[in-house]
């Protein structure tokens, strides 16, 4: 494919006066897990909703094509290429698992033989044979979110969108569900996925998109973003007020925390830097009581991003 | 595969998924006809002997078959209650949403749980013109052609209610609201000429309980069952159906068209 799985150009929607997304850009080439990331209500799933055609883009939005079709003019032709997870649990609580896999493969029209087929190699490869002849509803949250991804997995989508699949997950779950998603992307899927948790993005995404307030804030992979934040630093943390202010007094380029008696120098975490500074502290007799070297992770990206206005801001069109 | 194969295959899939539900989980449907069951035998055993003086019968066995062609069509607005429910239920799911977006015909899963409905109700009729026969309900005379009329009417009736039921259902927050917004359907009857005669009511509701659409239907089938006059009840009835069929379908088509919300 030379075109990319999912585009989209200023994309935006509103209900009522409050724009929800506010014209965002995207570009996922085939064959790679893109996520978004961002708060709650920053619009995550009203972006999956639209590429989904589950709700219709903003009038003024510009073209989004979906594994390369137009999403204005040929909805039907992207439905028959993707796969969608949902947040809330798209499976038939009243029948039984595999009951839902059939479902899935009758409405993607395969033979009587064919849907049993994949129906039982995909209870097989999630890990729910045992429960298969039981209802969906007396399932686990993990169970649950398997099913569902196994549902959507009966037609063989080529672009797979997963709206916060970990959450409400307990931490083997979640880890299952990872071990789930890499798999899919070795089969050559393409992934879209959003998520709250930075982790999450980091273990998965190839490249990251920080969604806040209906914008993207920034976007690259996890490298990239964590380099876009000077959040590498050592500190230092003293017990003694009075060497603590000859420290601050002693060392140039210093961020003071007077409260926790604390100081950050930036540093990236190489050990030419952090043996200059011990040097230093060395030759002006500081003895801090404890030293931690800080490199910058996603959440640094994340909080100086997101973190400035909380307040969803006003929009003045 | 064409557009009309696809949408009957589909439409079939979501009926057997409905079929299946039913099957499952049958106390709902039952649940419901347990109502005009119990009405029947209320009315005919315990209320009886009044009830046949009243309409100017001999003893009860002309009240059973007074009383009959209401209670079936009072089933019929009892049973399409479960339709209304299932609706909502599904609406609320997150399943409607996979639903959204496969490469299904769209409407499928609306037809797959009207079909259903229908079907639902032509059995539960079934059940309780068993027990209206048990209980000495005989029909006088009434011929092949009448018997196909009487069937026809009540699945007419069933299709129209059906739909009503379905917008209902869409139109509805919840399951539990979907039952309370169908329960007119079943009290519909009770206002009707189904268990005593229009002209024994007040001068001013005569009218209400002479035009709703339970009357005219029971009325037909009266006729055709029990070879009373039909009148202007027929065309009334088919009538009432028709346009209960139009409106119901135009309104759920919008309701279900309407942009699912954000979250």
């Amino acid at each position: 494919m030379t075109h990319p799985a999912i585009a989209a150009n200023g994309l935006r929607k509103s209900y009522g006066d409050k724009a929800v997304l506010d014209g965002i850009d995207l570009a996922v080439p085939a064959g790679t897990v893109f996520a978004l990331l961002g708060p709650n209500g920053a619009g995550k799933t009203t972006v999956v909703k639209i590429l989904s055609t589950l709700i219709s883009p903003g009038a003024d939005s510009g073209e989004i094509r979906v594994g390369g079709h137009d999403l204005a003019t040929d909805p039907q032709a992207i439905r028959a290429t993707i796969g969608v997870t949902g947040q809330f649990s798209a499976v038939d609580g009243l029948i039984t698992g595999e009951e839902n896999m059939l479902l899935m493969a009758d409405l993607h029209h395969l033979s009587k033989r064919e849907g049993r087929r994949v129906a039982a190699e995909l209870l097989e490869r999630f890990d729910l044979v045992d429960a298969a002849k039981k209802p969906a509803s007396t399932y686990s949250g993990g169970m649950k979110r398997r099913l569902d991804i196994a549902m959507t997995l009966v037609g063989s989508p080529r672009i797979i969108f997963l709206d916060e699949p970990t959450t409400g997950l307990d931490p083997r779950s979640r880890h299952t569900m990872w071990g789930i998603i890499r798999n899919l992307v070795s089969d050559g899927v393409t992934v879209f996925l959003t998520t709250q948790y930075l982790e999450e993005a980091d273990e998965l995404a190839d490249r990251i998109a920080v969604l806040n307030n209906g914008k993207i804030a920034a976007e690259g992979s996890a490298e990239e973003l964590k380099r876009l934040i000077p959040g590498g630093h050592i500190r230092l943390r003293f017990t003694d007020p009075d060497a603590y202010r000859s420290a601050a007094g002693a060392l140039r380029e210093v961020t003071r925390d007077d409260e926790a008696l604390a100081l950050r120098i930036p540093s990236d975490g190489s050990q030419r830097e952090l043996r200059s500074i011990l040097d230093q502290l060395e030759s002006s007799a500081i003895e801090a009581d404890e030293l931690t070297v800080h490199t910058p992770d996603l959440d640094d990206v994340f909080f100086a991003l997101t973190g400035n206005d909380d307040q969803p801001k006003e929009t003045v069109r | 595969m064409s557009s009309l194969s696809l949408a009957v295959r589909d439409a079939n899939t979501m009926l057997r998924r409905n079929l299946l539900h039913a099957r499952r989980y049958p106390s709902l449907t039952l649940n419901l006809l347990l109502t005009p069951i119990m009405m029947l035998l209320l009315f005919v055993y315990i209320f009886g002997d009044v009830m046949s003086a009243g309409i100017g019968g001999a003893d009860r066995s002309d009240y059973i078959a007074y009383i009959v062609p209401g209670i079936l069509l009072m089933t019929i607005g009892s049973t399409v209650i479960g339709a209304a429910v299932s609706v909502s239920t599904d609406m609320t799911e997150g399943i409607i949403a996979r639903f959204r977006t496969m490469a299904i015909h769209r409407g499928s899963v609306i037809i797959g749980h009207v079909v259903g409905s229908v079907l639902q109700v032509l059995a539960s009729l079934v059940l309780v013109g068993a027990v209206a026969v048990a209980i000495g309900f005989r029909s006088t005379d009434a011929t092949a052609l009448e018997w196909l009329a009487a069937f026809g009417l009540l699945a007419l009736f069933a299709l129209a209610f059906t739909w009503i039921a379905v917008g209902m259902g869409l139109a509805s927050p919840n399951a539990e609201a979907a039952g309370n917004m169908a329960m007119p359907l079943i009290l519909l009857p009770l206002i009707s000429s189904a268990f005593i005669p229009v002209e024994t009511m007040p001068g001013w509701f005569r009218p209400i309980a002479e035009y709703q659409p339970f009357t005219p239907a029971i009325e037909t089938l009266r006729g055709l069952l029990l070879g009373s006059e039909i009148g202007h009840n027929g065309w009334l009835a088919v009538a009432w159906c028709l346009a209960l069929t139009a409106l119901g379908y135009l309104w759920s088509k919008s309701l279900f068209d309407r942009e699912p919300a954000a979250h």
